[in-house]
């Protein structure tokens, strides 16, 4: 437990390896990054194994750190943000594994690659809000680099649309905060502080302060219609960066619309609620009929990634303890399958032939070229679409079993979704994988041989391995993360917006 | 010792095969063939048991449950569940699975994917005695998508055809959106009781507590919550069931390999939804108790149920597929079936699927056994005359098609049909469902007749015709069992000896007159006669001479053989309206993306853009050089950024710290005074 503010001190120490490393070889440079996400991710599930749930934040550290205005170095953890910290560390090692192939620069790419987890390690562990907010500044820089410099298709529009985006979201978040603070004449910006001072202010000033923060985060939670960075984002991003993108970029937006905006006023919240619930809905829907429209397979798993988002705001929304352990078990669900799909497009796929076109990938037989990616995708589009056995069904489940309590015509809509992402998962995969050589084209008679594309490395193999895994297990025994996520659920900050579900 | 408790070695047995089969190299064909059929005949033996420690209480319902997972405040609890319904679903799936498992061998030889067939099959299997074994419906549904998926899978096998993935896709979202349906009830079930469980010592949601509170009138208009949350639950087995109006995906499932359309999409798979209503009756028939509510669910199974019967055995009077006659047999057959739980008489329907899963699995496999001989030709037309090349086939055929079209006492799709007939005749709701079913049975034996006839009667009129030969001893050895079955099983449910019936209610029902109804009776048999005359008497009389030949029937009444040929149109009616419908929000959706969402975002930009101009007229130069040097995403970026001069992010990143900056200083400022 002590261990856990070392998930951020291991990965920046091994950001700065990494860099050096890179200077003398790409390879030093990988296996440095490797050693630091795996050290990381081990610290987190060793937190893991000893963690004894509670309702409260249990502090870590805490330090005066700029006194006069109370701003705390102050780290703690609950059921919450363990379940997101072990999350990172899956992410973060999977992302390395599929960045093995990268050369150009290899020591910037993984330094940069790593300061970003090490942000997002910050933000999960942040109990000031402040603190909260420079993390989450330190996990927004490097992701405008890592895409301007090592992504593909349209990369400096992609990387300057999402970097805009997350600061005109983190400002807004920033303004709510310091209205607050001021305003309200609070002592410091720990969570309670500023939820008692907001709770000072006049009705329609809460409101505003509401819509500020959240909005601020839902930005980067990629919330309709604020969402739009999110798909040209993870497109133009690389492999890895796309994986820490929609695996768990997205979901600091949405931890912070959990964790500081629905604490900060429940006055506001109250008022915002069904105008969420329904940006969530439509989003779900939307976003998923733009999938089934796109040409590129990276946009069909951006938007998909909307659409999944969607539920959590949904779950969010709803405000149910039902649906809000369902949201943070989707934002792992997620974080999982959408850096599957991710690494499968743009790793295994992109990266051999060159293109990510349904129209170029149907007429190519991918299941016979390249079975393991295939064998993959199937899989990852199966947890997509919310099949039982992977982790999505019991997320969704709770979600929408949440949502229902609180208004039954919500889950409904939510659940029109499902058969949406059906139909997107099923046309991507069948055009994706199972196309067949033109008849009668040079290819059809040089058969697979002249067309063999470089076998699928080792490093891949394992990193898909450990996600499919990961999210098999959740499916299975999705009560080893929902028992660390309800008791947070009964934390009194959380209790004053969240209905429901006394033990 | 509790017999539910291991109840879960029946579908875990094919589930072990399945994964074995998956980790299997494309060359291990004995392991995974071995593999499959060794844990569906462990399967069986373990049914056999549970069937026998079933029929020792019949009236109890053995179950265990187990906690998932926690869920809020409350949590959410699996099961399963023993009793005589479940121990003879159990029997039959594991049984019709192992005989089809067996015909699979000779059937699939020479597939180059024969290791991944049974891999998907066993997955099949697992997931339908999950189903069936399930004593929770969040239970019973994820098993139900399993089969879904791997009845995807089957279909699409051969997905190098384009119909066969068209349609592998085409099934799995039409049943889909029934299972929307069956997830949203389960949603609103779990809400209400607190419950998924099926039966829970007095707290399940199939016990009397729990359906109190649901009976009431609830909802507006007087309606309970057990009728709309039974509807929606209906719509999940109409899905699966292939019910009218979301029977469209079944015919084309018949892209999958034959033995995946015996024991898929005729004797299992398709019967799952007829089975989920005969389960939680209890739920569906809740509302009978209320008088006055304006709609009961039954009513509307019942309906939907007709429609499907009569539709069904009229299309498929027009069909010249060998499988598709078939297919839409089974859509008629199914609909017999939910009929059935319409009227009330939840037990004639379940005869009825253990009777059709016998005579229509053999029905398949003949078809199969058909189709491997003659290389693949399905067409009728291009067949005949494979009576005498094919001795063992067309007698086993025969039976399966008198068992189908309710010849009478011998066969055993008499007496189930009899018994869903004499149901239908009962209620006092309507009669309509009754005037359905008996128009099915005229059409039923006149569309068999026909096939038989055009099979094989007459000359052979295709080059693979003539070239048929009876098919290998593990193929015909399966017809022949089939066969044994389609005609015995009727005699454990006649009214005479109502053991079938005594066991599945858990009450004695005792035994009346062989013929129940002795008018309802005749009229079925003359009816039946009818069909078979005419079938002979346009088919058999003189045998189509040559494929080309027109068929009689569409040459006296063109339009109304062409429309029935062609489904009903309602194919096409859906591509016009649902299919054009999410086509055009798809599209509509994409446009508001890339034009009006991004469109917005540049028009502020623009905005921005002006106010750089009138700000920077210095530096301008500045500007234009370096729009010229970058790309062009970058130039378009730019310009929709750009409201400093150089339009890159640096800037922005400069303008954003010197931003915050001031802000803690100002409010630095505001603490200090």
């Amino acid at each position: 437990m002590r261990l856990l503010p070392w998930t951020v001190y291991l990965t920046l120490a091994g950001a700065l390896l990494s860099l050096a490393a890179g200077r003398r070889s790409a390879a030093a440079a990988r296996w440095a990054a490797l050693a630091t996400a795996v050290a990381a991710w081990g610290v987190a599930l060793l937190a893991g194994t000893r963690f004894i749930p509670a309702s409260s934040l249990q502090t870590l550290t805490d330090l005066a750190w700029i006194p006069a205005m109370g701003v705390r170095y102050h780290l703690a953890v609950d059921g919450i943000s363990l379940t997101l910290l072990v999350l990172t560390g899956l992410a973060a090692t999977a992302g390395v594994l599929f960045s093995w192939n990268i050369e150009e620069s290899t020591g910037e790419f993984f330094a940069l690659f790593l300061t970003l987890v090490a942000g997002v390690y910050g933000v999960f562990l942040s109990a000031d809000a402040i603190l909260f907010f420079v993390f989450y500044e330190v996990a927004i820089v490097p992701k405008y680099f890592l895409i301007a410099k090592w992504g593909s298709t349209n990369r400096e529009y992609g990387a300057m649309k999402l970097a805009l985006y997350s600061f005109a979201g983190s400002a807004m978040v920033l303004a709510g905060l310091l209205w607050v603070y001021a305003a309200g004449s609070a002592h410091s910006f720990g969570f309670a502080d500023l939820a008692q001072a907001a709770a000072t202010l006049p009705r329609h000033h809460q409101i505003a302060v509401f819509a500020l923060v959240f909005f601020g985060f839902a930005t980067l939670a990629g919330m309709f219609p604020l969402h739009t960075w999110a798909p040209t984002g993870h497109v133009a991003a690389p492999t890895a960066a796309s994986m820490l993108l929609a695996g768990v970029v997205m979901k600091l937006g949405a931890y912070g619309c959990l964790r500081i905006a629905l604490p900060l006023s429940p006055v506001g919240f109250a008022y915002w609620q069904t105008p969420i619930a329904w940006l969530a809905l439509v989003g779900i829907v939307y976003a998923g009929l733009v999938a089934l429209m796109q040409e590129d397979l990276k946009f069909v798993i951006g938007y998909s990634s909307v659409s999944h988002m969607g539920f959590v705001l949904l779950g969010i929304a709803a405000a149910t303890a039902q649906s809000v352990g369902g949201a943070v078990l989707q934002m792992f669900s997620h974080g999982i399958i959408a850096g599957l799909l991710f690494a499968v497009v743009g790793r295994m796929v992109y990266d051999r032939t060159h293109t990510r076109m349904l129209a170029d990938l149907r007429a190519m037989p991918l299941y016979r070229l390249l079975p393991f990616a295939a064998t993959v995708f199937v899989v990852a589009g199966m947890a997509s679409m919310g099949l039982p056995g992977f982790s999505g069904f019991p997320a969704e489940l709770s979600i929408l079993v949440g949502t229902w309590k609180a208004f039954p015509a919500w889950a409904a809509v939510g659940a029109l979704g499902v058969l949406v992402a059906a139909a997107f998962t099923l046309r991507a995969i069948q055009q994706g994988f199972f196309g067949s050589w033109p008849t009668g084209s040079a290819a059809a008679e040089g058969g697979a041989r002249a067309h063999s594309l470089p076998p699928i490395t080792l490093p891949e193999k394992a990193g898909a391995l450990l996600l499919v895994a990961a999210t098999v297990v959740v499916g299975l025994r999705p009560d080893l993360l929902l028992n660390w996520i309800n008791p947070a659920l009964q934390s009194p900050l959380l209790q004053a917006v969240i209905r429901g579900g006394t033990p | 010792m509790n017999p539910a408790s291991h109840l879960w070695v029946i579908p875990a047995l094919p589930l072990l095969a399945a994964a074995l089969g998956a980790l299997t190299p494309r060359g291990g064909r004995r392991l995974a063939a071995g593999a499959a059929i060794a844990a569906m005949a462990g399967a069986l033996i373990a049914s056999c048991f549970a069937l026998h420690a079933a029929l020792a209480a019949p009236a109890a319902h053995l179950t265990c449950n187990f906690e998932w997972f926690r869920l809020g405040g409350g949590a959410v609890r699996l099961g399963w569940l023993l009793d005589p319904l479940n121990g003879l679903m159990c029997v039959m799936v594991s049984l019709v699975s192992l005989l089809i498992f067996i015909f699979s061998l000779g059937y699939m030889d020479e597939d180059e994917n024969f290791t991944r067939f049974f891999c998907f099959l066993a997955l099949f299997a697992a997931a339908m005695l999950g189903v069936v074994v399930s004593n929770s419906l969040l239970l019973l549904f994820v098993s139900w998508e399993l089969v879904g998926l791997s009845s995807y899978l089957l279909i699409g096998f051969w997905f190098h055809k384009p119909s066969a993935a068209a349609a592998a896709k085409k099934a799995f979202i039409v049943t889909r959106i029934g299972d929307l349906g069956f997830f949203i009830g389960l949603v609103w079930l779990y809400d209400s009781t607190g419950s998924l469980l099926l039966y829970d010592g007095g707290r399940g949601i199939l016990e009397a507590h729990a359906l109190a509170g649901l009976a009431a009138p609830a909802l507006a208009g007087g309606l309970a919550a057990s009728t709309a949350i039974g509807l929606l639950i209906f719509c999940g087995a109409a899905g699966k069931s292939g019910q009218f109006p979301l029977h469209v995906w079944l015919p084309d499932a018949m892209e999958g390999p034959t033995p995946v359309s015996a024991l898929i999409h005729a004797a299992t798979m398709v019967a799952a939804g007829v089975f989920l209503m005969a389960r939680v009756f209890p739920l569906m028939a809740a509302d009978q108790a209320l008088a006055s509510a304006p709609l009961h669910a039954l009513t509307v199974v019942a309906g939907i149920g007709a429609v499907t019967a009569l539709m069904g055995a009229a299309i498929a009077v027009a069909q010249d597929d060998l499988k598709k006659v078939l297919a839409f047999s089974t859509v008629s057959q199914l609909g017999y079936m939910m009929l059935a739980v319409g009227v009330g008489s939840w037990v004639a329907a379940i005869f009825h699927l253990l009777t059709h899963a016998f005579f229509k699995a053999l029905l398949f496999l003949g078809a199969g056994s058909v189709i491997h001989a003659t290389h693949h030709e399905q067409d009728i037309r291009r067949l005949g005359g494979l009576g005498g090349r094919m001795r063992v086939t067309f007698a086993t055929f025969a039976v399966g098609m008198m068992a189908l079209a309710g010849v009478p006492f011998v066969f055993s799709g008499f007496w189930s049909k009899e018994s869903i007939l004499h149901a239908a005749m009962e209620w006092e709701v309507s009669r309509l469902p009754l005037w359905a079913g008996l128009a099915g049975v005229v059409l039923t034996a006149y569309y068999m007749t026909r096939l038989t006839f055009e099979v094989f009667a007459g000359r052979p009129r295709s080059h693979a015709a003539e070239q048929a030969r009876e098919s290998p001893a593990v193929i015909t050895v399966p017809l022949l069992v089939l066969a044994a079955g389609a005609i015995l099983l009727g005699f454990l449910g006649t009214p005479a000896w109502p053991w079938l019936q005594s066991q599945l209610t858990g009450a004695a029902v005792p035994s009346g007159p062989l013929i129940e109804s002795p008018v309802l009776t005749a009229v079925s048999v003359i009816l039946v006669a009818l069909g078979l005359g005419a079938g002979w008497y346009l088919y058999g009389r003189r045998p189509r001479s040559d494929a080309g030949a027109a068929d009689p029937v569409a040459a006296a009444f063109p339009a109304v053989f062409a429309f029935l040929a062609a489904r009903m149109k309602l194919d096409e009616l859906y591509a016009l309206t649902v299919g054009r419908l999410s086509s055009a929000l798809s599209w509509l959706a994409d446009f508001l993306d890339r034009r009006v969402w991004d469109g917005a975002i540049r028009l502020l930009a623009r905005l921005g853009e002006l106010a750089g101009l009138m700000n920077g007229e210095a530096d301008r130069d500045g500007l234009n050089a370096g729009f010229d040097a970058v790309s062009e995403g970058f130039r378009r970026a730019g310009r929709a950024y750009s409201r400093a001069q150089s339009g890159d992010a640096q800037g922005y990143l400069r303008a954003l710290a010197v931003g915050f900056v001031v802000l803690v200083v100002l409010v630095l400022m505001g603490c200090s005074r």
